[in-house]
């Protein structure tokens, strides 16, 4: 892997959840671990999961829409 | 596995020729051969064909984890090769017929972007209309039929995910690491205990079945068996790779939210965490696969090789196909009052 390339994303799923790979951790406001059992994840952005942080395809059924696409710029200054 | 018990005159021979070494079965080759085409000419229905289902669920089995006192070296017999071809013709043939009607008006082509091959899956599988396992499961199903519903599951969900792994090595780049990515996951991220294929024994154990693999085949009708060949045919055929693809991306898409109900089922029945945690690790960890396999997976091989497109899209409506048969079935035989397995309840398998 190159050296400059962030060690963690995030995907913003078009109408869906956002998935987060990489580093990372999840905690609570007081620094708590979120209990987590995979690498990837997909984040609730719809709010109406039912295992909220973590999405579970509720959206679908929701009607869900997450707006216009998100526009791709230019990639950030190393740094 | 265990052998199963054959259904039909095409998987008596085949187990019998099985039962021998393969450099001594010229003759009895030759006749399993003339058995097939003669089969294959005379079904109704391929797809519901216990004969046939049953004889190629044998021949695909060789690939994975080997039949009880069959001598390995059969897997690559070119002879019996030849008949699983014969088998695989029209079956692929009847499941391009039953997927054909689903793919209307996705209005794709080749030059679709990842995106839009993701947006057209979940746009399919939102248009699932047929009836409703997981919601007869969470309101009504009875104890027996919840057993039932794992007999069937078996088939598959005691090797799940092992027939997508077959495509790995015919995949490359974003789709290769996204199909990596969510087998790992299947797998249990290195831990064997989380591997979805042991989660499921656990769940049938709580419900006091028999969780070694194989063991109900003799149990499920055809319909389960051809699901189950369905996905063999496509991950071992490297020409199928987009159709396993889509195949794994529309299962991924409609798991969720019926697992969810299928936990609820047996919660209603009063089982805890070991019986439905296999359940609810499918909502979460499918809420994750089905992005991946939908825009990655899917997506990602159609902008590496656009001509794929069809075949994703087959995978994923033959997916859809069988799997609306086979909840007619479920719904239909409960809703009578009738058991769906072939034999007398599991307890008895």
């Amino acid at each position: 892997m190159k050296q400059d390339q962030p060690e963690s994303s995030i995907v913003v799923c078009p109408d869906g959840p956002l998935i987060v790979r990489g580093d990372f951790e999840i905690v609570t406001p007081s620094g708590l671990p979120v209990p987590r059992d995979r690498q990837t994840v997909a984040l609730c952005r719809c709010g109406a999961s039912a295992i909220k942080p973590y999405c579970d395809g509720t959206h679908k059924f929701t009607k869900f829409r997450s707006g216009p696409a998100v526009q791709e710029g230019p990639a950030p200054e190393d740094g | 596995m265990k052998r199963p018990a054959p259904r039909g005159p095409l998987s008596t021979a085949l187990l019998t020729v099985l039962s021998g070494a393969p450099d001594d079965a010229a003759e009895d080759l030759d006749i399993l051969h003339r058995l097939a085409a003669a089969r294959i000419g005379e079904t109704p229905d391929i797809i519901d064909d216990d004969d046939v289902q049953l004889a190629l669920f044998c021949l695909y089995e060789l690939h994975y984890s080997g039949l009880d006192g069959v001598d390995d070296a059969w897997e690559w017999e070119p002879e019996l090769l030849r008949v699983r071809r014969l088998l695989e013709g029209p079956f692929e043939a009847a499941l391009r017929c039953a997927a054909g009607d689903a793919a209307e008006g996705l209005e794709l082509d080749s030059a679709a972007n990842s995106d839009q091959v993701a947006d057209a899956l979940f746009r399919l599988a939102a248009s699932d209309a047929g009836p409703s396992v997981s919601r007869y499961v969470a309101r009504k199903a009875s104890l027996e039929q919840l057993k039932e519903f794992l007999v069937h599951k078996s088939i598959y969900q005691l090797k799940e995910a092992d027939p997508h792994t077959w495509a790995i090595p015919r995949l490359t780049g974003r789709a290769k690491a996204a199909m990596v990515e969510i087998q790992a996951d299947e797998y249990g991220g290195g831990r064997p205990e989380r591997m979805h294929s042991t989660l499921f024994a656990r769940t049938m154990r709580g419900l006091g079945l028999d969780d070694r693999y194989g063991t109900y085949v003799d149990a499920v009708p055809a319909l389960s068996l051809a699901a189950v060949n369905l996905m063999s045919l496509c991950g071992l055929n490297r020409r199928l790779r987009g159709a396993i693809a889509g195949h794994l991306a529309i299962y991924e898409m409609t798991s969720s939210q019926p697992n969810r109900f299928y936990g609820n089922g047996f919660r209603r029945h009063g089982f805890g965490p070991d019986v439905t945690h296999y359940f609810d690790e499918h909502v979460e960890a499918d809420a994750v696969h089905e992005q991946i396999a939908g825009r990655d997976l899917a997506g990602g091989l159609v902008e590496a090789e656009p001509g794929l497109l069809a075949d994703v899209i087959f995978g994923a409506t033959a997916a859809m196909a069988i799997d609306a048969r086979m909840s007619a079935h479920l719904v239909g035989s409960w809703e009578n009052g009738r058991s769906s397995l072939r034999t007398a309840g599991p307890a008895a398998a």
